[in-house]
């Protein structure tokens, strides 16, 4: 097994960051190293979010760490809140989903969208963890296309009437809050959809955990089942306002995903390195033997592009300069990248590389997940593409 | 418990981190630095965490991290403020700290003389130089009594009842304060900073004053690895290896 894990930084990118930059990635690696690895593995094949780490990622101020210090956040810029969720991922995929689906998901459109009532209500409990949050945007038939969406929100003499299915919820089952994306106008008119906070204990709310999964088995998958749910009008998020609120909302995750993959590339490219150095075949360590020493520089160089890729868009993000686009390009990369490599070291692991005692095949079965969700690999390809042809070819 | 206010000063380390599998060469008296990480000696933040504890139960305590090191162990201040200390002093020195306990002792002391804390707090011993000297001899210095390997302590209208870890138990003492406590492995397991906190830290008053260190009369000769372990041998197998691997136990391993 690996020792304690250390990071990868082969171009000494450490020296780009803040000395407090430096010790909230240390303190939250140090905080995976002894709460999430012991445990992962196992929760991983009982296919279960471990919740109880959930205290302890409010209580140092992983949750919605962007937000500000009224609210009971951290108010960090965004090179610290990417490295939060590098070592956050580094241990499991699940667990930094569970991170950004509660922050950018949920924290942030409360905050940008949400009334005073709704932020006093859910933010700071949000913030502890005492709260969770899920975000309902994708639906059975509309996942790449959200703006065809069919759950709709029929305005009523007091309130609103929600009806529809959302499906591939993030934390769903646990949620005690769901920010849920509807159509109030005609069905395909993309400026009509609004969000809502919905508690998940109203009238004709269920979720249903998403059976059969073979990715991201630590975490909450569920369907979202909205039957007649009556809303007051207090429930709408009064300043969002068509489909672009929702993106404004995956903008803030998917920056934290193109670090999340970085930590789970690091984490498979630290085990398969110590591996290589300890596994004797044919008499020495196949460290020793040039595949491998390729297989590893492919993967050094790869995570060293990777990592300085987020962070220059980190601080594009910190700067306010930061466009959707440049974000589409480093999630398509980053994940993608780091598919590769956990696929590469769960191969150099040989058969060990198949069992749960190691990380890599974890990682490459959570990555399967996080090259689809926050928009598909294809997508944000057709996102750059319209980019640079000014030709949408959805 | 009472609630008490006081004011506590923990004195902390600057270590290799214990999973640092350190190197110097040949003939070398100190350790090679490149590429060691450092952190609080795990002892001293027993140490720190009782102290947070403490004033957090407490109604105007202070607490102060105070250590002796170079300018890098500003970093190390810099944690335990990120934990939750409300102010720090380091007493500068050029180059690396001293191995001689009583030289540490004493610009320790001078400055803790300057100082109206009630309470001193160590780690038992700095997971490094192992030497269990420095906290006792600043007790010593200072004339305040010491009760040291404790693993945990409550304050109580200035009478501190401390629990020491001795062989096959624990003992039960008490002090009239100002008094010296180090601290064992036992019911301070320190917290994680809050990420806000590491923020905060920045903001904390961190006061460098240039040390009073005595010269050392300890002189470090020469450092060794750890012999190399032998490789393991197969005696063979079921019962009737047992005669042979008692006698090995017995007259090689002088084990039993
Ligand atoms: C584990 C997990 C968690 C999730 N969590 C959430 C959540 O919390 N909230 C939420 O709202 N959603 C969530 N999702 C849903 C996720 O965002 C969608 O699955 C994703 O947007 C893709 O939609 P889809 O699965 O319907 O695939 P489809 O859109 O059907 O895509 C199928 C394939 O077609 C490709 N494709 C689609 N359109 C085009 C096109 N125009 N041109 C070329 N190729 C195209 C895609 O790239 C993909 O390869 C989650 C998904 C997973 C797997």
């Amino acid at each position: 097994m690996a020792g304690k894990f250390q990071g990868i930084d082969f171009y000494d990118v450490d020296s780009l960051l803040s000395e407090e930059e430096r010790m909230i990635r240390d303190t939250v690696r140090e905080w995976v190293e002894e709460r999430v690895m012991p445990i992962i593995g196992k929760a991983y094949i009982d296919r279960r979010f471990p919740k109880e780490l959930i205290p302890e990622l409010g209580e140092m101020g992983m949750l919605g760490p962007t937000l500000p210090e009224e609210y009971g956040c951290a108010g960090l810029n965004n090179v610290a809140y990417g490295l939060i969720c590098q070592e956050l991922e580094r241990g499991d995929s699940g667990i930094r989903s569970f991170a950004s689906v509660q922050g950018a998901l949920v924290m942030y459109p409360l905050l940008t969208f949400g009334s005073d009532e709704h932020k006093q209500e859910w933010l700071p409990k949000l913030a502890t963890g005492e709260k969770i949050g899920c975000f309902g945007l994708s639906e059975p038939d509309y996942g790449s296309n959200p703006g065809g969406m069919i759950t709709t929100a029929k305005k009523t003499d007091d309130g609103w009437l929600l009806n529809g299915v959302k499906m591939w919820i993030t934390n769903g089952s646990m949620a005690d809050v769901a920010i849920i994306w509807a159509q109030t106008g005609e069905i395909g008119d993309t400026d009509a959809i609004r969000g809502f906070v919905v508690p998940t204990d109203v009238d004709g709310f269920t979720a249903r955990d998403q059976k059969g999964k073979l990715s991201l088995l630590a975490s909450d998958t569920s369907e979202l089942h909205l039957e007649d749910i009556h809303l007051p009008d207090s429930a709408l998020l009064p300043e969002s306002g068509g489909l672009k609120s929702p993106l404004m909302c995956l903008t803030q995750a998917r920056f934290g995903i193109t670090f999340g993959a970085v930590g789970a590339a690091m984490a498979c490219f630290d085990e398969a390195r110590s591996y290589s150095k300890q596994r004797l075949m044919f008499g020495k360590p196949i460290g020793g033997k040039q595949i491998q020493q390729i297989r590893l520089a492919d993967m050094l160089t790869s995570i060293t592009q990777a990592q300085l890729l987020c962070l220059q868009l980190a601080k594009l993000k910190d700067a306010g300069t930061m466009t959707p686009q440049q974000v589409s390009l480093a999630k398509r990369a980053n994940v993608n990248m780091a598919c590769d490599i956990a696929r590469e070291a769960r191969r150099l692991l040989g058969a060990n590389g198949i069992l749960v005692e190691y990380h890599s095949m974890r990682h490459m079965a959570n990555l399967e997940s996080v090259y689809t969700y926050e928009g598909t690999h294809d997508i944000h390809g057709l996102i750059l593409g319209q980019a640079v042809t000014g030709i949408a070819a959805y | 418990m009472e609630y008490v206010s006081l004011d506590i000063i923990v004195c902390l380390k600057r270590v290799p981190d214990t999973e640092t599998r350190v190197r110097f060469s040949d003939g070398a008296t100190a350790i090679e630095p490149e590429g060691v990480k450092y952190i609080v000696s795990p002892y001293d933040e027993f140490a720190l965490e009782a102290a947070l504890r403490t004033t957090e139960a407490g109604e105007e305590g202070q607490v102060t991290v105070m250590t002796l090191g170079n300018e890098d162990s500003q970093e190390t201040l810099r944690v335990a403020l990120a934990a939750g200390a409300d102010q720090a002093v380091l007493l500068r020195v050029q180059g690396s700290v001293t191995m001689d306990g009583l030289a540490t002792a004493k610009a320790l002391a001078a400055e803790l003389e300057t100082r109206e804390d009630q309470l001193v707090l160590f780690g038992v011993k700095a997971a490094d130089d192992d030497q269990q000297q420095v906290g006792p001899m600043v007790a010593t210095l200072l004339g305040r009594p010491c009760a040291s390997n404790v693993t945990s302590f409550e304050v109580n209208g200035g009478v501190i009842r401390c629990n020491r870890g001795v062989e096959g138990g624990t003992e039960v003492v008490e002090m009239d304060l100002p008094a010296v406590v180090t601290l064992t492995k036992g019911a301070f397991e320190l917290r994680y900073p809050s990420l806000k906190g590491i923020m905060a830290a920045k903001r904390k008053p961190l006061d460098v004053k240039d040390a009073d260190l005595p010269a050392s009369r300890l002189v470090v000769q020469r450092l060794d690895y750890p012999p190399e372990r032998a490789e393991g041998r197969i005696l063979g197998e079921g019962a009737e290896a047992v005669p042979e691997l008692v006698r090995l136990l017995r007259d090689e391993a002088n084990v039993l």
